[in-house]
């Protein structure tokens, strides 16, 4: 019995210096980077372009425009191949052939990020440059990469959101006389509705972060893109690309980015969240 | 003209596997590219020598080394700091706000990019901790990268664990302790495995955060102290700067196979823990 | 209960192992780590290499980041020798000992299709500020020009824009890279491409431009022709330890010397 109090003791200390520790970097990252946002003022850090910091100018509009471009980019890339993705693994796959292709899917989340960069450098920029001109390393590039790279994040969630809907609602329609496709779009799409959208909500949040395979492709131009051709800067390849030999204010400007990342996460975080609990609660009204 | 809703089921599925075939030819186009061009050149000698001229010529065990120490030694570390974090959390506590306040603190954590841990650990760890560029910076970095998400993954495998089982074993009398040993943990390992396994995925493509705390060296670390440069930031480097694109290729194939390992041992686990727990 | 128990042994044996492992390798032989300049590092692996030839049992290692990253390292104590590859500013002067290694030209550097093989320091500056945005505006075929630059902490580019851009600042719409190789390969792949690095690293993949009537070589350098031309620094913090300086030795020796010039650099005595 003395042994399981001590036991459990350990398991506290464990517990919280764990859960401490991790506060412990939410607190260090804003600490260090709220400070040069009021100093510099919120409006002039999030609203100007102008990044220089060897003149102290912190401005993040162009990367943070540059974020929401590919994010986006990937996003409407993603959901389109995951949403195909994943109504033909559920409804339309012999189930033998959608259980040896999940795994193939998830096989894509782990290829790493510098792969896809490399990759992408090889094959796609190449491509964009000659057959639609600029660059090549541009807005286009980044969306395609990063939208492969969330596919299996958004397939799977929106899997599990179709797989959610109750045989009931399909055989119902089925029994009305629909096709399988209306039943699809009729019926499984909305039923399914709040998982999808969370389930997109989440990729963009990965899309977001990703640095690596970005920095490769995206050409990492100061100027804010002003067409998918357009080379781009986003706040994660901004922080990569400067963090070596950054001190000073100049540091403190990249956790400040860092905070607004942080930030944008979680907001993203919470809407997934919020989404999908409206799902839940709608169905126990209905 | 009205097209007849069997038409427009046969055009849209037709779509549908379309969209499939695309993306499953991208998943086999990227593998076979890397590993067509970079398998030839991995040899016995390549993955056992150290390289030199900046990586021109000779092998890549150092980077073999370097990655094995940084990621291992992360998953090492946070493992168990996050499974008895996960067991604490769900066996000796009662659930209410705080429970739901760290379980979002984590989930937020976990996605938060491995960039701003890069950051922190640079700051932290390597300058004001006084360890510099080397692989014990590296790997605590990427612990606190992934130990947010084993304690959200084990949590989970510990809670698929039914009530029963719980309850059984206190009704034989067993404590606290031995019941989560004996029940809940024997029947979450292949759960809370899979997410170790996992981390230990992301630990070794991880690039951006290890860059700046393991820096990027080329000799064979002498010890931990030292810095180390990993496969996957040695593929950065030998490809962004041209330097050897054979050896660039054969570096991404190792890299490749060593994680298609782990993913089918990820698999392999998932599909203990759902015959296990029945889910 | 076996499972678990043989999972928290196996993870005791790894824990073991992997200390036991790193403990016994820490060698007492002297180190020297230097960091900084990605156009001084490819050189400095060279002389590192030879070194370590020479003296074995000395362990010399070599990391990138840029000039700036190499001055913070030598000042936080995060590397020995903090490479540089511009000169230093008067407060850094107070702060550092700069140690002259070589010297290095600056090369620009176009595509081999591009036909543009002169220009001058003005027209130089109206491409990297983005003023010239067409090639036949400078003598080449028609078509867009696409300058890359450098990330803000880089020794080339500062160099860059003290001996051409002056006081205007370089096109925000220039491609950013990290590293001399970075900028060319993107050079050798885009025909529209234009960049500036270090003249030592050029190799025969790239043309490298005529500045001003001078043709971008090392003789041309030495003899003050070529004007794009900027200092590589080892830079320290007051004193060194001896391992370091024993490097640093080698380096300004004849043979290190010459091991640079082979390379393709200038040397500094």
């Amino acid at each position: 019995m003395k042994r399981d109090r001590l036991i459990g003791a350990i398991l506290l200390v464990v517990a919280l210096s764990a859960i401490s520790g991790l506060a412990l970097i939410t607190v260090f990252i804003f600490r260090e980077g709220v400070p040069i946002i009021l100093r510099v003022g919120a409006g002039q850090f999030f609203l100007s372009t102008d990044w220089e910091p060897s003149l102290g100018h912190f401005g993040i509009l162009s990367m943070i425009g540059g974020s929401l471009a590919v994010t986006v980019g990937a996003a409407v890339i993603g959901v389109v191949f995951s949403l195909g993705l994943a109504i033909v693994l559920t409804q339309f796959a012999p189930p033998a052939l959608a259980a040896a292709l999940k795994p193939a899917i998830e096989l894509l989340a782990g290829i790493p990020s510098v792969v896809y960069g490399f990759v992408g450098v090889v094959t796609l920029v190449p491509l964009i440059r000659h057959s639609l001109g600029g660059p090549g390393l541009s807005v286009l590039a980044a969306s395609i990469v990063l939208g492969i790279m969330i596919l299996p994040t958004i397939t799977s969630i929106a899997i599990d959101a179709l797989q959610a809907v109750p045989r009931s609602y399909v055989e119902g329609s089925i029994a009305l006389g629909a096709t399988r496709w209306q039943t699809v779009t009729m019926v499984l799409l909305r039923a399914a509705r709040s998982g999808i959208v969370a389930a997109v909500i989440l990729g963009m949040g990965r899309a977001i972060g990703e640095t690596m395979a970005v920095i490769m492709v995206a050409g990492n131009a100061l100027a804010l893109p002003h067409s998918l051709l357009d080379p781009v800067r986003t706040l994660t390849s901004n922080i990569a690309l400067e963090m070596g030999y950054a001190s000073g204010d100049h540091r403190q400007a990249l956790f400040a980015t860092g905070v607004t990342l942080f930030v944008i996460i979680t907001l993203l975080n919470t809407a997934a969240l919020a989404v999908s609990r409206r799902r839940a609660g709608r169905r126990r009204v209905g | 003209m009205k097209v007849s809703p069997a038409t427009t089921q046969r055009v849209a599925v037709g779509f549908m596997w379309t969209l499939a075939a695309i993306t499953f030819a991208v998943l086999i186009f990227i593998l076979a590219f890397i590993l067509a061009h970079g398998l030839p050149h991995v040899t016995w000698s390549f993955l056992t020598e150290s390289p030199s001229s900046m990586g021109r010529e000779g092998g890549i065990f150092p980077m073999i080394l370097g990655t094995l120490l940084v990621a291992g030694l992360a998953v090492l570390v946070a493992a168990p700091i996050g499974v008895a974090t996960a067991v604490y959390l769900t066996e000796y506590t009662r659930e209410g706000r705080l429970t739901a306040v760290i379980r979002f603190g984590a989930d937020c954590l976990a996605g938060v990019p491995s960039i701003i841990f890069g950051l922190f650990g640079f700051v932290f760890f390597a300058i004001t901790l006084g360890m510099g560029l080397s692989v014990l910076s590296g790997s605590l970095t990427l612990a606190l990268m992934v130990l947010p998400t084993i304690i959200r993954t084990s949590e989970e495998a510990i809670r698929a664990v039914p009530y029963a089982y719980r309850e059984v074993s206190f009704g034989l009398g067993s404590t606290r302790w031995q019941m989560v040993i004996t029940v809940v943990l024997r029947s979450a390992l292949p759960g809370i495995s899979t997410g170790i396994v996992l981390s230990l995925g992301r630990s070794i493509s991880e690039t951006a955060a290890v860059m700046l705390t393991a820096g990027s060296a080329l000799r064979l670390p002498r010890s931990l102290f030292d810095s180390s440069r990993t496969l996957a930031l040695h593929f950065y480097i030998l490809s962004r700067e041209g330097i050897s694109m054979p050896n660039a290729y054969a570096t991404a194939s190792v890299l490749i196979i060593a994680i298609l390992a782990l993913n089918l041992l990820a698999y392999w686990l998932m599909r203990r823990f759902v015959a296990k727990v029945g889910r | 209960m076996a499972n678990v128990k043989f999972a928290f042994r196996a993870l005791g044996v790894a824990l073991a192992a992997v200390l036991i492992c790193a403990g016994c390798r820490k060698t007492s032989g002297p180190s020297v780590s230097l960091l900084g300049s990605t156009s001084i590092q490819p050189f400095a692996e060279v002389l590192a290499e030879q070194y370590t030839k020479k003296n074995p049992g000395h362990f010399v290692e070599v990391q990138g980041g840029g000039s700036t990253a190499g001055l913070q390292a030598a000042a936080n104590g995060l590397a020995d020798i903090g490479m540089c590859s511009r000169a230093l500013t008067a407060e850094e002067t107070h702060q550092f000992t700069p140690i002259l290694i070589a010297r290095d030209g600056l090369a620009v550097v176009v595509n081999p299709k591009n036909h543009v093989t002169k220009l001058s320091i003005g027209q130089l500056r109206a491409v990297f500020a983005g003023r010239v945005t067409n090639w036949k505006d400078v003598g080449g075929k028609d078509g867009p020009v696409r300058p890359i630059t450098r990330e803000e902490g880089s020794g080339t580019r500062d160099s860059f824009v003290r001996l051409v851009m002056g006081s205007e600042r370089i096109s925000r719409r220039a491609l950013t890279q990290e590293s001399n190789g970075a900028v060319k390969e993107l050079v050798k792949g885009d025909p529209a491409a234009i960049g500036y690095m270090s003249l030592g690293l050029v190799g025969k993949e790239l043309a490298a431009v005529t500045v001003e009537d001078a043709q971008p070589t090392v003789e041309n350098v030495l003899a003050g022709r070529y004007t794009l031309v900027r200092p590589l620094l080892f830079v320290t913090k007051s004193a060194t330890n001896t391992a370091a300086q024993s490097f640093v030795d080698f380096v300004l020796s004849s043979e290190g010397q010459g091991l640079l010039e082979t390379e393709g650099l200038v040397r500094a005595r």
